[in-house]
């Protein structure tokens, strides 16, 4: 196969340099500020800093509170990843199968995509209110008072519910169009060979959606990470208390509540270090188990 | 910052600061009683109660904690309330609570020394009130909503709760969505913890001037904080929300108006302001108190949902406000 290359160097730096810029304002100069602050005790009213050394990251590591935010965050992000990819990848291989108005049930399952995660989480909050939710009374006709705010539990069922169901129509697009992409020929070789639905999806179509299942685990633990603030903020209508929080609200609460920056700075910092993690994890581990076709 | 003592004075604007009432005067105050910022809309944490509930039950309001145990909350689960909730445990049930009591909060004059303050919640007296919250919960004489003021108040609105603690403040908007009629009292006190109570503080907000601004800015400032607490603007505005008029002269203008005459409950607040004043009824002065506060309603919360006990909770409470006012001395520092 023949390369196309540049015989000249100023061509593609010229074109790289917009997207250059971009990402070093809005990236790089901000992570830089954000790792430079997490080694200062900012004043709260803006007077100035001191430098502290790491003390920043000692007094987080050493925090009790800190450590049961980090747990949560850990369960909220595999219930919300392992549900919003299961559910989506049961109602795309069922959109699949259909013929009949096809379309229409693909865009009415795709139209929650465009809901904002703060809009879902009001959403959240009017199913889950405490004294009017649906939701609420439905729990109550099973003798189960259902109470978002006041206990942990039920606040962390509609957190992920809200959560789940803002996600899974973005899943149920790659999942959909990842089936679609599966070559007929294949699956009628399949057909042949294999009468049961069950095990022909296990072992040839969910192999072909391997690739596309992984990208979507990644994409989605950073959904539950980082995307879901505006749901959490929004159930939480603005008080914290004993509410589950996660650690990118976390960082919310301590900075621009309680204008600790130094402290917030800390912990931005680490969910940086997470993401590299997370990243360095797809491509290395993943990209190289998988085979995309 | 300019002191508003000082801004009012260098123009020209006469300033006394015992034109204010009492529970106002000195929340916003320096250490040496110097007003630094200009009370607002100030209101204060008092009792609202559904008459015809207490009625139905055959009982008044109670003055005292110990009454409402023995006789109002049993009296109006009786008649099928839920005797009481409350919006803002850190502010009515801690704050005020120690105010009411005239019990120290933080060393260093309850913070307004400086800072290298420690805070002393964890004193005896708030924890047997929340030990009776905590028991009154799940005898269903108290009820918690969570840590949503709207959430706490709604279910008074609705008749299902009989008493509310709340803002003054609160008066204005309630009084257009009940449709029982509305009173209020003063927010209770443990008579065991102390036989005479004291004043209540104040909660809201202040104007603060910013100093480095020209002479005739500062003027003008000065002129816009004299018109603000000027008796006739604070009277409408106490009038419209229920925050507490600020001044005396603004109070005797809602009296003479006869304002409490049609309006008893309207009137609590600001008597309540003006209750004996004692040692640490002034307010409070701490760094970081946002978080402190955060970690209060947390631990609240989990003492009320039986996920802690209340000595593990202050315990906790008392170590983390105070390595945060550790923190927040190093940035003064």
């Amino acid at each position: 196969m023949k390369r196309a290359t540049f015989n000249n160097i100023s061509v593609p730096v010229l074109l790289l340099v917009p997207q250059l810029t971009i990402i070093a304002i809005f990236f790089y100069w901000p992570a830089f500020e954000a790792l430079r602050s997490s080694f200062y005790l900012a004043d709260p009213f803006g007077f100035g800093a001191t430098f502290v050394g790491i003390d920043n990251y000692t007094s987080l590591l050493k925090s009790a509170e800190y450590r049961r935010v980090a747990v949560f965050t850990l369960i909220f992000v595999a219930l919300v990843s392992f549900f919003s990819l299961s559910i989506a990848l049961l109602l795309a291989v069922k959109a699949d199968r259909v013929i009949r108005g096809a379309r229409s049930y693909r865009t009415l399952l795709m139209a929650v995509y465009a809901v904002a995660p703060p809009v879902a989480g009001f959403l959240g909050v009017l199913f889950f209110h405490q004294s009017h939710g649906p939701f609420t009374e439905l729990a109550a006709l099973f003798g189960y008072d259902l109470k978002i705010g006041v206990n942990r539990t039920d606040t962390t069922i509609a957190l992920v519910t809200t959560a789940v169901w803002n996600q899974v129509p973005v899943n149920f697009i790659f999942f959909l169009s990842g089936l679609q992409s599966i070559p007929k020929p294949v699956m009628e070789a399949a057909m042949i060979d294999n009468r049961s639905q069950t095990s022909r999806f296990w072992t040839v179509t969910f192999p072909l959606l391997a690739p596309t299942a992984f990208f979507l685990l990644v994409i989605n633990i950073t959904y539950a990470l980082f995307d879901t603030f505006g749901t959490f903020d929004v159930i939480f209508r603005g008080e914290p208390a004993n509410n589950p929080l996660s650690l990118v609200y976390k960082v919310y609460v301590d900075g621009f509540r309680g204008n600790d920056l130094g402290g917030s700075s800390a912990q931005s910092v680490i969910l940086m270090v997470l993401v590299l993690a997370l990243t360095v994890f797809q491509f290395r581990l993943i990209e190289r188990r998988i085979h995309y076709t | 910052m300019i002191p508003v003592e000082d801004l009012l004075n260098d123009n020209g604007i006469s300033f006394d600061i015992n034109d204010y009432i009492a529970g106002v005067r000195y929340f916003y105050a320096d250490a040496n009683d110097k007003m630094i910022g200009m009370p607002f809309n100030s209101s204060t944490p008092i009792m609202y109660f559904n008459e015809a509930a207490l009625e139905e039950a055959g009982v008044s309001a109670p003055t005292t904690w110990e009454e409402f145990a023995e006789t109002t909350a049993p009296a109006l689960k009786e008649a099928g309330y839920i005797p009481l909730s409350q919006s803002h445990l850190p502010w009515i049930f801690t704050e005020n609570f120690f105010s009411r009591h005239n019990i120290q909060f933080a060393s260093n004059n309850n913070g307004y020394g400086g800072t290298g303050t420690e805070i002393l919640v964890n004193h005896p007296a708030i924890k047997a009130h929340f030990k009776a919250l905590k028991e009154w919960r799940d005898a269903d004489l108290f009820e918690w909503y969570g840590a949503g003021w709207g959430d706490n108040q709604t279910p008074f609105e609705e008749g299902k709760v009989a008493m509310w603690l709340g803002s003054s403040a609160s008066f204005g908007g309630l009084k257009q969505k009940v449709d029982f009629p509305l009173s209020a009292t003063f927010l209770p006190y443990w008579e065991g913890v102390n036989p005479e109570p004291t004043q209540t503080f104040i909660g809201g907000a202040a104007l603060f001037a910013m100093s480095g601004k020209p002479a005739e800015e500062n003027l003008a400032t000065a002129k816009f904080f004299e018109y603000l607490t000027s008796p006739e603007v604070q009277y409408k505005w106490h009038r419209m929300t229920g925050y507490v008029p600020v001044t005396t002269a603004s109070y005797e203008l809602a009296k003479s108006d006869g304002y409490y005459n049609e309006e008893p409950a309207a009137e609590v607040g600001t008597q309540q302001l003006q209750k004996a004043a004692g040692e640490f009824t002034k307010g409070y002065r701490m760094g970081f108190y946002v978080q402190i506060r955060d970690v209060m309603n947390r631990e609240y919360g989990r003492i009320l949902n039986g996920e802690t006990s209340v000595d593990e909770a202050f315990s906790v409470i008392e170590e983390e406000a105070n390595d945060l006012l550790t923190r927040f001395a190093r940035t003064q520092g």
